[in-house]
């Protein structure tokens, strides 16, 4: 336990071929530091000529410890890290977070903080749809794609530091609803956002959907049919580029998406260029569920009245004992759910993220473990490479839309 | 006598390297202000109006830097490899012609270094050259990453050679001449070649993105896999050579291309303008080398880059198969008409 036990040359070996070991191939260290291997994966590449004959992913470069923190801190405070782990889909992080403690407490969420949740959620996977579709089409050199896609995710940060002050890391969810309600403005930044993105999104798609060279790239390669994602526990554009419609929006309704009318796109190929294809059909799907959201915004509070986990309004804290007793209890010691756990998940751009919390009755959480897609994900790498060229290693990692920060945690 | 000639190809040799230097340090300030524009932003302009001072800066800090010998490299083949690189691309436009004959302070001087017999057969061996230098680089580093650039951009350059070759005899049987001064004036005469032989000029430009590795073929140094190519492991001064070797080679690509398709510096009535027109030749040879230079940019901001079996494939069953077939294509025509 207290020994830290160092790993010999020799026990690694049996993860390359033996041809390595007699200099008839070559090992590649590529990465932590690679441009194209977003953010700090490092692959063991092991190369007959440009072939690659074994990819051995390795991570743990960016483990920041935020699952083994939270159990220091309250639950309150514990939310602030949950942006930082998944850094390109903060609000669903928070999320999936609050939607943890609010099975576990038995807390009820207002239906104007319900669609303010999914209006949000939805921007945040457009914003990082947009991220994966500029920094995979780099990887491809297809460069011009990178700036565009960034100037269009610039509005939609925008819109996240009108709700919240924040542009990244926002903390805007929390449990039983929201930190306040959406100003006056909101609705019509996020219509006009809205009216405008689909004629983006085809020059997007003029630049690289009938594009010889990018098709070339793409199609038919690092293929991976539905039969052995669920065998490896792949989720989200992975999966359903592979045939199958598994979306937890749909599959386990959360947060009053059963309300709103979309499809889940899907292709059959199972290569790069279906994950292409099936991820930028979603974001019309969201400008879809995000319209649909605004034009029955309800009205109402977007904080759940339960005073034992919830703060009161400040208006009631001069006139109300009580409530002021609440607040001085919930700042100082936070809140003690009752002993038990539980699993919430969310769709997240990268597939099925959840969370496990087990509370033991005190104010802090005994255990929180993220199950995160890309970790999941990244086990496929050897499997999505073997056989293909080097150029292929880095359109694969693209591909599957790794975020390091979701699989250190 | 002999002292004149000798003097009169000095002061022209010089002219064109300083040419081709301030091309070479202008080209990367354009190619990132046009690049920026493709891409919604707005470019280097904080140096000097339009951020002209800005390859200066460039210069300066390069020239600053520290230079990096990596311990296990080879050391004399470290050191000459970026000047095997650089110096063909400086040399190739000796026989490029840039205007007709000049009145100069009473004296008619003709535009170009050299008005060799065997013009093309000069350029097709000074570019093959530079691969030498970029091999070696990527050997002598004793880098997997820069070796493999290296091997990759040895197998690109010798395929995309043997196409470029024969795209280069298109102009020859239609002028009936190996020298470019004797290329340009038939073009004069008659019309320029790409409209005589447009597939060879298309196969001709593109083989002459794969010969510099410009996108999509900038194989050799493919960032995303490679980090740098076969120049990571160069810092400094030695960095700039071989930037220098690409820049300069792009525009030399270009000027030739103008040379040999697009009519050399003619262009129909500039002669005629009074008084200066006599002169204009290497304002309009500029200017449509600028246009070519503006392609090459445009194209790199638009296209992803083509993988590396691909174009061997590319290079070896198509672009050959068709430049062979347009050189038959012309000799047949040549020899009916």
């Amino acid at each position: 336990m207290t020994d830290i036990r160092e790993v010999t040359v020799d026990e690694l070996k049996h993860l390359v071929s033996e041809r390595a070991a007699q200099g008839e191939t070559m090992l590649l260290n590529m990465g932590p530091q690679h441009p194209s291997t977003h953010g700090v994966l490092r692959l063991l590449l092991e190369l007959d000529g440009e072939i690659v004959v074994s990819c051995i992913p390795d991570i743990g470069f960016l483990h920041t410890g935020v699952e083994k923190n939270m159990e220091a801190k309250n639950y309150q405070q514990a939310e602030v890290m949950t942006d930082r782990l998944d850094y390109l889909h903060p609000i669903g992080n928070n999320l999936v977070y609050c939607m943890a403690v609010e099975k576990l407490c038995d807390l009820d969420v207002p239906p104007r903080a319900q669609a303010i949740r999914v209006i949000l959620a939805e921007l945040t996977r457009l914003g990082s749809h947009l991220i994966w579709l500029g920094t995979s089409a780099l990887d491809l050199a297809a460069m011009s794609v990178f700036l565009y896609t960034m100037r269009e995710r610039e509005k939609i940060l925008d819109i996240f530091e009108l709700v919240s002050g924040q542009r990244m890391m926002t903390t805007y969810l929390r449990p039983g609803g929201l930190w306040r309600d959406v100003p006056v403005e909101f609705e019509e930044a996020v219509y006009k956002f809205i009216d405008h993105m689909p004629s983006q999104v085809d020059e997007y798609q003029d630049l690289l959907d009938q594009n010889e060279l990018f098709i070339d790239r793409t199609k038919g390669v690092s293929v991976i049919k539905s039969e052995e994602a669920v065998r490896w526990g792949i989720t989200g554009p992975v999966l359903r580029a592979g045939g199958m419609a598994y979306d937890l929006r749909k599959a386990l309704p959360y947060s009053t998406y059963e309300q709103y009318d979309f499809d889940i796109p899907t292709r059959t190929e199972g290569d790069i260029y279906a994950r292409y294809a099936v991820r930028v059909d979603e974001m019309r799907e969201s400008l879809k569920i995000i319209r649909q959201a605004l034009n029955k915004l309800p009205l109402g509070p977007v904080r759940s009245n339960n005073r034992k986990y919830v703060p009161p309004p400040r208006s009631e804290l001069g006139v109300s004992m009580e409530a002021l007793i609440h607040h001085f209890k919930l700042w100082t010691e936070g809140f003690t759910p009752p002993v038990g756990s539980v699993y919430a998940a969310v769709e997240s751009p990268r597939g099925e993220l959840g969370v496990f919390m087990e509370s033991d009755g005190s104010a802090k959480p005994y255990r929180v473990h993220y199950r995160t897609p890309t970790f999941a994900n990244l086990q496929i790498m050897p499997l999505l490479t073997r056989g293909y060229f080097v150029a292929d290693v880095v359109a694969a990692i693209g591909s599957i839309d790794i975020v390091l920060g979701d699989a250190d945690r | 006598m002999i002292g004149e000639v000798i003097l009169e190809a000095l002061w022209k040799g010089i002219a064109v390297l300083l040419f081709l230097t301030a091309g070479f340090a202008y080209l990367t300030l354009f190619e990132r202000r046009v690049l920026a524009r493709f891409q919604v932003r707005l470019g280097p302009n904080r140096a000097g109006p339009f951020g002209l001072f800005q390859p200066v800066a460039d210069a300066f800090k390069l020239i600053f830097k520290e230079e990096l010998i990596p311990s296990y490299a080879d050391k004399v083949l470290f050191v000459l490899a970026p000047i095997i690189t650089v110096i063909p691309s400086l040399i190739v436009l000796a026989v490029v012609p840039f205007g007709g004959p000049i009145n100069l302070f009473g004296k008619m001087v003709n535009s170009y270094v050299a008005d060799v017999n065997v013009g093309i057969l000069y350029i097709s061996a000074v570019t093959s050259i530079s691969v030498y230098g970029i091999t070696l680089a990527g050997w002598s580093s004793n880098n997997k990453y820069a070796t493999m650039g290296g091997l990759r951009s040895t197998a690109q350059m010798i395929s995309y050679e043997i196409a470029m070759g024969f795209c280069f005899i298109v102009p020859v049987l239609l002028a009936g001449s190996m020298s470019l001064v004797d290329i340009v004036q038939h073009q004069n005469e008659t019309m320029w070649y790409i409209f005589m032989q447009p597939g060879a000029a298309v196969i001709l430009f593109i083989t002459m993105l794969a010969e510099v590795n410009r996108a999509p073929f900038d194989m050799p140094e493919a960032e995303q896999e490679l980090t740098a190519g076969y120049h990571s492991e160069y810092s400094g001064m030695k960095f700039a050579l071989f930037f220098m070797a690409e820049y300069i080679k792009v525009i030399a690509v270009s000027v030739i291309f103008v040379t040999l398709f697009l009519g050399g510096y003619h262009f129909p009535f500039v002669d005629q303008i009074p008084v200066i027109g006599p002169y204009m030749g290497p304002v309009v040879m500029l200017a449509k080398t600028m246009v070519m230079l503006f392609i090459i940019v445009w194209i790199r901001s638009t296209l992803p880059r083509i993988r590396y079996d691909r174009l061997m494939a590319f290079g070896w069953k198509i672009l050959f198969p068709l430049a062979l077939l347009s050189v038959l294509v012309t000799a047949v025509v040549v020899l009916l008409v």
